[in-house]
C-alpha cells in the first residue's frame, strides 16, 4: 500500500470519528438541555402530528426562508436539494451490488438526478456566494469562515463533477478503497490529483461539521420555535429546574 | 419636535434602505440603580468581577435553555432576517439587523465557550470564526443594541432554522443585570409590580376612587349603573389588566368596554388590588424567577378571591405570559372552572358572548370612524385566542366588526404574522429610547398612511397597552394626530346596547349581533 493510501486510510477513520462522536456530542446535549417555557413560533400546530408536518415543510421546503426572500430560497434550497442527490448517487461507491438497496440507487434516475444535480449544486453555491459579496446586509454579518465553507463545498463539486465529466476516475480501485474502509481491510486510493483533493476535503468538511455553523442540520430539529406544540392552556409544562423553584410555593 | 431626524414615509412599506454603520450607536437606555436592582436579585452596580460572571453565566443559560443553545450555534448567516427589523429598516443601523443583534452574544460565546472560537482565539484571528473576546466595549454596546429589541420574534418567522432573536436579547439582559447593568426602566416597574401589584405603584385605596370615577362616568353617559368591582371575593371572574387601562388614553376606555360587556353577560366579575397588573416586564428582561415571582400573584389573587375563572385585558407582552407561560409558571390552575381555558382573553371572552347572541350592538355608534387592526406582536407571533391557530388574527378583527360597519385591514405584510411591532415593545416605552421608538414606528406608519390615503381609514384599533401607549406618542411624528389610536374593547363599549338602558333612549336603527 502507498504512504498516500496510509494517510487517506487514517484520515478518514479520523474524520469519520470526529463527525460522528462529536455529532452524536451535539445531539445529546441538546436533546438534555431543558426548554423551560413554551416559544413556538405561532401560529403553530395544535398537535403533534402538526409539528411534524411544519418540521417537514422547513426541511424539506424551506418554508420560512420561502416566505423571507425568495433569492435566498432559490440558491439556498437549489443547493440543498443538489446535496441530497449527489448523497444518493455516491452510495454505489459504498453499497454492494448484493444489496438490498442497490436497486434504489443503481438506475437512470438516481444516476442522471444525482450526476446533472452538479449543475444545481454549482449555481446554487455560486448564488449564495454572490450574495454575501454584493448586497450589503449579507457583506456585513459574513465572516471569513462563511465565504470559506462556500468555497470549500464548491471545490468538492466542482472536483466531483470534473471527474464525472471530464477525466474519470478508477472507480472500481476507489470502491475497493471504500468498502476496504468499512471492513477494515485497508485497499489502495487509486493515484488521482482530483479524487484525493475530493476526498481531503470530505474528510475536512465532516472534521468542521460538529465544530461549525454546520450544526444548523441537528439545530432545526431542536428548535423550540419550531418543534413545540401550541398547547401551553391544555398541558402544564415544567422542566426539572423550573420545579425546584415550586418547593416555596402555597 | 425632536432633536433627531424622524425618516420619512415612502410609499414603499417594504423598502430596504442601504447599511449605515453606528445610526444608533449614541441611544443610551438609563442604568438602574441598587435600589431597583437589589429585590430584583441583582447587584446596585457594575460588579468588579463582571468579565467572569458574563462568560460564566452564558454558559450556564446555554445549560437551562435550549433555545439559547441551539440558536448560537446554528445560524449559518444566511441573511434572511437582515431586513425584517422594525429597528433596521427604521435606523439602517446594521447591529439592529437580528442576525447582527445575535452576533454580539454570539462572538463572545464563540470566543469562549466553543472549540472553534478558542482555537481561532489562540491563532490571534479569532474574527475568522466570528468570534470576540470580551471587553467593557462589549458591554457597551450589548446595552446599547439589547436595548433596540422589542423581542417582537417577526425575525423569529422568517429563520429558517427558527431563531428567535427575543431569546438572546433576553439572556443578554439577563447577564447584564446580573453584572449590575440592567435597565432601569424594566427594573423599576418590576419592583413596584412587585411590591405594590402593579406596574404604576398604585395603592389600592387610588385604584377603588378611579374605578369609582369610571362607573359615575358610564352611569352619567348610559343612565346604567355598569359595576368595576374591585377585591370581590366568590366573583365568578378575575380579570387581571394592564394598569395602564385605570388611567391611560385610550386604555380606559377599553377598560369601560370591558365592564359593559361582563355587565352586559350577567356574569359576575372582580378586579384584584393585590394582582392590578396583566403587564409582567419580567419577561422583558430575560428573568425566569422574576416573571414567575410577578405571575404567582395572579395564582395567589384566584385563590383568595375565590373566583373560577380568570380573564386578562387587553395587553400583547401580557398575553404571551398569560396564554404561554402562566400555566408552567404559576399552575396548575385545577381549582378553576374546567369548562374555560385558563386564562382566556377579553376578545375571546366577548367574542364567545357574540358567538352565543349575549351582546347586542348598534354599529352606527361607529359610523364616524373606518377602522384598520394592528396586530400586537405578542399576541400575533407568541400566542393564540381560541382553538384555532390563528384565532389571534381572526377573533379581534370578528369583536371590531361585530361592533363597527367600517373596517379595512393593512396591506398583508405588515399584519397577521408579518405583523410590525409597535416600535415601543421590549421593555422600550420610555422617554430616553424616544428615538429609537420614533424610527421604530416607521414601519407601520408606513402601513398604515397607505390605507389612510387608499381606503380612508381614519382610525387604528389595537389590543395592548404598550401599543396604544406608544402609538399616542410616536405617530404624530408622522402626521398622525393621537386620537387615531383606539382600545378594542372601547369600539365594543361605543357599540354595545345595555339592555338595562333607559327606555326613554332612541331605538337603535341598526343591531346586530353576529
Amino acid at each position: 500500500m502507498s504512504a498516500l493510501s496510509v494517510f487517506y486510510t487514517i484520515l478518514f477513520y479520523l474524520a469519520a470519528t470526529i463527525f460522528v462522536v462529536g455529532l452524536a456530542y451535539r445531539i445529546i446535549g441538546y436533546a438534555k438541555t431543558p426548554a423551560p417555557l413554551k416559544i413556538p413560533t405561532t401560529p403553530a400546530p395544535t398537535t403533534k402530528t402538526g409539528v411534524v408536518f411544519r418540521l417537514f415543510t422547513e426541511v424539506a421546503l424551506f418554508n420560512s426562508l420561502f416566505k423571507a426572500t425568495k433569492w435566498t430560497w432559490v440558491f439556498g434550497w437549489m443547493f440543498h436539494l443538489s446535496l441530497l442527490l449527489a448523497f444518493f448517487r455516491h452510495l454505489r461507491y459504498v453499497l454492494s451490488p448484493d444489496s438490498v438497496f442497490w436497486p434504489f440507487i443503481n438506475n437512470w434516475l438516481v444516476l442522471f438526478a444525482g450526476q446533472y444535480g452538479g449543475f444545481l449544486m454549482l449555481i446554487g453555491l455560486a448564488g449564495l456566494f454572490g450574495r454575501r459579496i454584493f448586497v450589503d446586509r449579507v457583506r456585513y454579518i459574513s465572516a471569513p469562515s462563511d465565504y470559506l465553507m462556500l468555497i470549500l463545498i464548491f471545490t468538492i463539486a466542482a472536483t466531483g463533477m470534473l471527474m464525472s465529466f471530464v477525466e474519470h476516475t478508477d472507480i472500481v480501485q476507489l470502491k475497493a478503497f471504500v468498502l476496504g474502509l468499512f471492513t477494515f481491510s485497508p485497499q489502495d486510493l487509486p493515484d488521482d490529483l482530483l479524487l484525493q483533493t475530493h476526498l481531503a476535503l470530505v474528510a475536512a468538511l465532516m472534521i468542521i461539521f460538529p465544530v461549525s455553523k454546520l450544526l444548523h442540520a441537528p439545530g432545526i430539529f431542536f428548535s423550540p420555535t419550531r418543534n413545540q406544540v401550541d398547547n401551553p392552556r391544555e398541558h402544564r409544562h415544567i422542566v426539572e429546574w423550573a420545579a425546584k423553584l415550586e418547593a416555596d410555593r402555597k | 419636535m425632536a432633536d433627531f431626524e424622524v425618516p420619512e414615509i415612502t410609499k414603499e412599506y417594504t423598502s430596504v434602505p442601504a447599511v449605515k454603520e453606528g445610526t444608533m450607536a449614541h441611544s443610551l437606555p438609563f442604568i438602574s440603580k441598587l435600589e431597583f436592582n437589589e429585590p430584583l436579585g441583582y447587584p446596585g452596580e457594575l460588579v468588579d468581577n463582571w468579565k467572569e460572571v458574563v462568560i460564566s453565566k452564558l454558559k450556564e443559560l446555554s445549560g437551562k435553555y435550549r433555545s439559547l443553545k441551539v440558536f448560537l450555534d446554528s445560524c449559518i448567516k444566511c441573511g434572511a432576517c437582515t431586513d425584517k427589523c422594525h429597528y433596521f429598516l427604521g435606523t439602517q443601523d446594521p447591529k439592529n439587523m437580528p442576525v447582527a443583534r445575535q452576533d454580539l452574544l454570539r462572538q463572545v460565546y464563540r470566543y469562549y465557550h466553543t472549540f472553534t472560537g478558542r482555537l481561532f482565539a489562540k491563532l490571534g484571528i479569532p474574527g475568522f470564526v466570528g468570534a470576540r473576546e470580551l471587553t467593557k466595549e462589549v458591554i457597551d454596546e450589548w446595552f446599547v443594541y439589547f436595548h433596540q429589541c422589542s423581542q417582537c420574534r417577526r425575525c423569529s418567522v422568517y429563520c429558517p432554522i427558527g431563531i428567535d432573536t427575543a431569546e438572546i436579547s433576553m439572556a443578554a439582559r439577563e447577564i447584564l443585570d446580573q453584572i449590575g447593568v440592567g435597565h432601569k426602566y424594566c427594573n423599576q416597574i418590576i419592583e413596584k409590580a412587585g411590591r405594590l401589584g402593579n406596574n404604576l405603584g398604585l395603592p389600592k385605596p387610588a385604584l377603588a376612587d378611579t374605578l369609582e370615577g369610571l362607573e359615575e362616568e358610564i352611569e352619567d353617559d348610559t343612565g346604567v349603573a355598569v359595576k368595576m368591582p374591585l377585591d370581590v371575593k366568590g366573583a365568578d371572574i378575575l380579570l387581571v389588566t394592564p394598569s395602564a387601562d385605570f388611567f391611560a388614553e385610550p386604555h380606559v376606555d377599553g377598560l369601560m368596554g370591558y365592564a359593559k360587556v361582563f355587565h352586559e353577560a350577567g356574569i359576575s366579575w372582580t378586579m384584584s388590588s393585590y394582582a392590578a397588573e396583566a403587564g409582567n416586564f419580567g419577561m422583558f428582561i430575560g428573568s425566569y424567577e422574576n416573571m414567575r415571582n410577578l405571575s404567582l400573584r395572579i395564582r395567589e389573587a384566584a385563590i383568595e378571591l375565590g373566583v373560577k375563572r380568570i380573564v386578562f385585558g387587553e395587553c400583547g407582552h401580557a398575553w404571551r405570559v398569560a396564554y404561554s407561560f402562566l400555566n408552567t409558571l404559576a399552575g396548575p390552575f385545577d381549582f378553576l372552572d374546567p369548562n374555560y381555558p385558563v386564562p382566556q382573553h377579553i376578545c375571546e371572552f366577548t367574542y364567545d358572548m357574540i358567538q352565543k347572541g349575549e351582546l347586542k350592538f348598534d354599529k352606527s355608534q361607529n359610523d364616524h370612524m373606518t377602522l384598520t387592526f394592528h396586530d400586537s406582536c405578542n399576541v400575533a407571533r407568541a400566542s393564540r385566542m381560541g382553538d384555532q391557530p390563528g384565532g389571534q388574527f381572526k377573533i379581534p378583527r370578528a369583536v371590531i366588526q361585530a361592533a363597527c360597519n367600517n373596517f379595512v385591514d393593512m396591506p398583508s405584510d405588515t399584519i397577521g404574522e408579518a405583523t410590525f411591532c409597535c416600535g415601543g415593545g421590549g421593555g422600550l416605552l420610555t422617554d430616553e429610547l424616544m428615538e429609537v421608538r420614533v424610527k421604530g414606528a416607521l414601519p407601520r406608519a408606513t402601513a398604515l398612511k397607505s390605507v389612510t390615503e387608499n381606503h380612508g381609514v381614519t382610525h387604528m384599533a389595537a389590543i395592548c397597552a404598550i401599543c396604544k401607549s406608544q402609538f399616542t406618542k410616536v405617530l404624530p411624528y408622522y402626521g398622525f394626530t393621537m386620537d387615531q389610536i383606539v382600545s378594542v374593547h372601547q369600539l365594543v363599549g361605543d357599540a354595545i346596547v345595555l339592555s338595562d338602558a333607559p327606555k326613554d333612549d332612541e331605538e337603535p336603527d341598526e343591531t346586530d349581533a353576529a
